[in-house]
């Protein structure tokens, strides 16, 4: 079994936190890792990527190959474009937040970008940060996000809630509860779907 | 045996820790910093009293390597790629001391120019010192060489080159560590107390004695495992993968097994034997470097009439840029799975000034009072506050290399172009700024020169600059008039005053510094969370 993924959005928006909660979960099951990051000058702002590659064999290469990533996970929607030549085009999941982190000022129409995204065979559009501030976790969209590509992910859902409690454990139960409701509640608009 | 989840510079920094190191030395820079860091932060090195503060700048850092290792102990230097230039005096002479201490030289090329203006490969470097290099081609490899490489250091009394690239340098995966494998070095004096005196007559024959060494360091790269030949049954051709090529090599391979004969390079001087067995069996070659050709170049040789040799010369592969599994399939002749393309509504999200950045308001009044002179006159250097070139800003003309700002606005202004002006951040001003200021000085040339001040190495994520503090001090001891260093609150709310000492200065005929002072705002927060941390 392999599992490549891309995290995706724009420098400061904590897209990448989510690989560590997912690679600690893979880990857990015994899963063979390797994560490729974006560090440096990017990270003022402007897109990064992260690289997320889980098998039960060992991996070659840090970086997913073009056409094989079987999920692009963005926060942010142009960003999720921005990795299609990577997406296996006919099993690749997108999952991705429906609202623009507009820093730009050429940032195209909204629906133009969310159009593109459902052109994608197989996508999941939505508003995780609604879903987020509902849940009084308006900084949890991340986790949302995690809950609805938990659905296609082949990792258990208990696993990755360990991995919650296990990477914010040291900031009280409150925290963990938290971002535990926000990946269920991702979760559940997967289920929806 | 224990388990950690690293980054390939994490792997590095912890074996280095697990191999008795007594201190490493460096200046930040993108992709190599998170070295040092983890050095820093590590409670292990720090009850082991490994130092590790942040030097002035890569030269200050080698010297201070070699004078460790002169002291017997082991010793390793980091930097990014154009760091080598920085320090490319003491290293192509560390060559020809050789060491005390064995001594690791830890090189981070950036193919692609994720973080940097060039592309340059540091094994050019290595080879040209004749010192050996090592290049891991995954995490573990990167650890297994730091042990392995002090080893090879202290037994040929040579500094050793690791080399990597930013995909490994940034790339985390399980590393089986080995602690406390070697406890540190004593004290020890030199066997040969004429070792490091570099006068010709010792130079002489110290570098006669680096030449010797050669045969025995290409032995190693053939006998000591790091370098491998992978027989095949497909003679057609042959491929031979350095480094980090390997893995996307490998990769395309995944499925099935490869049928030509590989041979992979983790360590050099090349191994001229294995090189030889592989041509000779194949009928042509296909070199993957992830850098520029420089093995590609050495096999092909100045005429190219031997045997077909593929790579970046001849179009196999790009000439530029780092490389990845398509590239390396595609290389092989084989099919290459395909993505869907980029719709063309998405546009580019280029890097850029923090909401709110200090640098931002210094720009806003520069640019207000450059209006009337006209553009091309604000020569910048490295650091966040070359993004300034990009819009709403586009305030500075020229980024070259460190502390280039002050000496090129001087160049200039001594063409007559005038007024002329440079901007540079704090920590780089005691990068490489210092001197080119008392050049100023020492001239007197009409420059108005910006130091920004944000109290932090901003750029790399927040490391501690040398100049903190001790700015004013060093450009008066420099002997810049003391009415002429003016120091500013880059806010919008002084944007009226700070415009009126700009135009003060600029129309000063001779060397003024300004010094916009506030603090960078990616350190001030995270100063606050960690002071937040420490109540708790």
């Amino acid at each position: 079994m392999k599992i490549d993924i891309i995290l995706c959005g724009v420098g400061g928006m904590g897209a990448l936190s989510t690989a560590a909660i997912i690679s600690k979960a893979a880990l857990d099951m015994g899963m063979y890792m390797k994560q490729a990051e974006t560090h440096g000058m990017s990270q003022r702002g402007g897109d990064v990527q992260s690289h997320l590659r889980l098998s039960d064999k060992e991996i070659a290469s840090d970086l997913i190959p073009d056409g094989e990533c079987d999920l692009i996970l963005s926060v942010e929607p142009m960003e999720a474009l921005r990795y299609l030549p990577f997406l296996n085009k006919e099993q690749g999941w997108v999952i991705t937040n429906e609202n623009p982190f507009i820093n730009i000022p050429n940032y195209p129409e909204k629906e133009t970008v969310l159009a593109e995204v459902r052109k994608v065979k197989n996508s999941i559009v939505f508003d995780a940060d609604q879903i987020a501030r509902d849940l009084g976790n308006p900084k949890g969209t991340n986790m949302v996000v995690l809950g609805a590509a938990s659905k296609y992910l082949k990792i258990d859902i208990e696993k990755l809630e360990d991995a919650i409690n296990n990477t914010f454990g040291r900031k009280g139960e409150a925290i963990v509860e938290a971002n535990i409701n926000a990946l269920r509640a991702g979760r559940a608009v997967a289920d929806k779907m | 045996m224990e388990k950690l989840l690293l980054l390939g510079d994490e792997a590095i920094a912890q074996a280095a820790i697990d191999a008795g190191l007594s201190g490493i030395f460096a200046y930040p820079g993108t992709p190599s910093t998170e070295i040092t860091e983890y050095i820093q932060a590590s409670k292990e090195a720090t009850e082991k009293g490994i130092r590790s503060n942040w030097a002035c700048n890569e030269k200050t850092a080698m010297e201070a390597t070699l004078g460790m290792s002169y002291a017997g102990k082991r010793a390793m230097f980091t930097c990014k790629h154009v760091g080598m230039n920085v320090a490319a005096d003491p290293f192509m002479n560390s060559a020809i001391t050789g060491v005390n201490g064995g001594v690791i030289y830890i090189a981070a090329d950036d193919p692609s120019m994720h973080s940097s203006q060039d592309e340059q490969d540091s094994r050019y470097f290595a080879d040209w010192a004749m010192i050996p290099i090592l290049e891991p081609s995954n995490q573990q490899e990167a650890y297994d060489m730091v042990h392995y490489g002090y080893e090879l250091s202290e037994k040929f009394r040579i500094p050793v080159m690791i080399r990597i690239t930013t995909r490994l340098a940034h790339s985390r995966a399980a590393v089986n560590i080995r602690r406390n494998s070697k406890q540190q070095n004593p004290v020890k004096l030199l066997d040969n107390p004429k070792q490091f005196i570099l006068l010709p007559v010792n130079a002489r024959r110290q570098y006669k004695e680096l030449i010797a060494k050669q045969e025995g360091l290409e032995n190693a790269a053939k006998m000591d495992g790091f370098n491998k030949y992978i027989d095949g049954s497909n003679k057609k051709m042959g491929i031979i993968a350095c480094g980090l090529s390997f893995n996307y090599l490998m990769e395309n391979y995944r499925e099935t097994h490869c049928e030509f004969p590989i041979l992979k390079i983790s360590q050099y001087p090349m191994p001229v034997e294995m090189v030889n067995k592989l041509y000779e069996e194949c009928e042509t070659i296909l070199i993957l470097e992830e850098g520029q050709p420089l093995f590609e170049k050495q096999i092909k040789g100045l005429l190219n009439k031997g045997k077909k040799i593929m790579g970046r010369l001849d179009g196999t592969i790009p000439r530029d840029g780092e490389l990845n599994p398509a590239i390396v399939g595609k290389a092989l002749g084989l099919k290459v799975s395909e993505g869907l393309p980029i719709p063309e509504i998405v546009a580019p999200r280029p890097p850029k000034l923090c909401e709110g950045c200090p640098h931002a308001d210094s720009y806003k009044a520069l640019n207000e009072v450059m209006e009337e002179f006209g553009k091309g006159r604000v020569f910048a250097d490295i650091g966040c506050y070359t993004l300034g070139a990009m819009p709403p800003f586009n305030a500075i003309s020229t980024t070259v290399d460190m502390g280039a700002s002050i000496t090129m606005a001087k160049g200039a202004s001594e063409a007559g172009f005038q007024p002329a002006v440079a901007v540079i951040g704090d920590s780089t001003f005691t990068h490489s700024g210092m001197t080119g200021l008392l050049d100023c000085v020492v001239d007197n040339v009409p420059i108005t020169i910006f130091i920004l001040d944000n109290s932090i190495t901003a750029m790399t994520g927040t490391q501690k600059s040398s100049a903190t503090g001790r700015i004013e001090a060093i450009c008066e001891g420099i002997g810049v008039s003391k009415d002429h260093i003016r120091v500013i609150t880059p806010l919008k709310k002084f944007h009226q005053e700070n415009v009126q000492v700009i135009k003060e200065e600029i129309a000063y005929q001779g060397v003024s510094v300004i010094i916009p002072r506030r603090e960078c705002l990616v350190w001030a927060n995270k100063k606050r969370k960690e002071e937040k941390k420490l109540q708790k």
